[in-house]
């Protein structure tokens, strides 16, 4: 038992801990995500981020710890976000002929996404840093981080927030535009990017191809978009 | 191959636009320079075809990347216990605005843009 317990502390300071929980623990929750027919509530973000959580708490290790195995997928997001000139790219036809009501769907709907958080967050009495935090929620996450440090936000707390936002995104926009109505899989999917961003995009790659390719076109206009823009509107306040 | 000539370009891209955004001082976030700067160069077929295989792979597990950040929810629990059911509220709120609005606007441009000739 002593042995035991001195291997899985070494174990779990090395970087092969969080690097080997996160895949092991994601390539499960796809598994558990596609026996359930790709439900959205399903997520296997949400059930690989719920799981890994739990599993730190109960075993009281530190994020650091964690985070020092786990920095390898995380700094793929960079080429991540390089790699989406590719969509954008293989859609350029549409998106030169479709430019304009592209530019204003994602400008007005990316707008509303971050203003509304920002001023439902003020309306609620949240303090300024959390505001400043929420404006790039709708960015994907490492952009999000680079806008709410330019804000004088919580790099980290804004990742947090984006990564939730995506998630929202992706598990409750289907039952959202049910209701609401028909919409297409290009409307479905371009939302999607706009306003729950990687997360939200990944979700739709998986249900429809339309879908998937009006959600990568999304992404890509909106890191530039938003990248370019939020930072010029905060300097107004 | 293939796929690692595509990542070893999408790097030199994600570089040469950390290298940009900082000499020039741009506001923008390196990667998204690295994206713009791609995107002119996705016109040469030695970029292409490496680059394409690199993304694909890259966007399909795009949402695993998230799983680090994420997990990093732990380490603000305290503001979770203070803020959790407002930040919720703003949360679900604003995210759900934010796809109606992109999703009625679209809809509106684009079917507006093609309903005028049938004339229904």
């Amino acid at each position: 038992m002593q042995d035991f317990v001195q291997l899985w502390v070494y174990l779990s300071a090395t970087p092969l801990f969080g690097l080997t929980a996160t895949l092991v623990t994601y390539v499960l929750a796809q598994a558990f995500y596609h026996q359930m027919q790709q439900a959205p509530w399903a997520n296997p973000v949400l059930w690989t981020v719920l799981t890994l959580a739990l599993l730190l708490w109960v075993s009281h290790t530190p994020y650091p710890t964690y985070f020092s195995g786990a920095q390898f997928i995380h700094f793929l997001l960079g080429p991540a976000v390089v790699s989406l000139a590719w969509p954008l790219w293989q859609r350029r036809t549409q998106l030169v002929d479709r430019f304009r009501p592209l530019l204003v769907a994602a400008l007005v709907g990316g707008t509303t996404a971050g203003g509304s958080a920002v001023l439902i967050a003020w309306a609620l009495g949240l303090p300024p840093s959390l505001l400043r935090s929420l404006a790039p929620k709708s960015v994907t996450a490492p952009v999000a981080m680079g806008i709410a440090e330019q804000l004088g936000g919580v790099p980290a707390l804004a990742a947090v927030f984006a990564v939730l936002t995506g998630l929202v995104g992706a598990i409750s926009a289907k039952y959202l535009f049910d209701a609401l109505g028909p919409f297409t899989p290009c409307e479905r999917g371009f939302a999607l990017g706009v306003s729950a961003h990687g997360i939200g995009a990944a979700r739709a790659m998986q249900v429809h191809p339309d879908a998937g390719a009006y959600a990568a076109l999304a992404l890509g206009m909106q890191v530039i978009l938003s990248s370019l823009l939020i930072p010029l509107i905060a300097r107004l306040f | 191959m293939i796929t690692l000539t595509g990542l070893a370009w999408l790097l030199i891209f994600q570089s040469l636009g950390e290298v940009l955004t900082r000499l020039l001082h741009l506001r923008l976030p390196g990667p998204v320079i690295g994206l713009l700067l791609l995107v002119a160069a996705l016109r040469l077929e030695r970029v292409r075809a490496p680059v394409g295989a690199a993304a694909e792979v890259l966007l399909s597990h795009f949402s695993l990347l998230f799983v680090p950040v994420g997990v990093g929810v732990i380490t603000h629990l305290d503001l979770l216990a203070q803020y959790g059911l407002r930040l919720l509220v703003v949360l679900l709120l604003s995210t759900w605005l934010g796809l109606i609005v992109t999703a009625l606007v679209l809809r509106r441009l684009l079917r507006g843009g093609q309903g005028e000739d049938p004339a229904a």
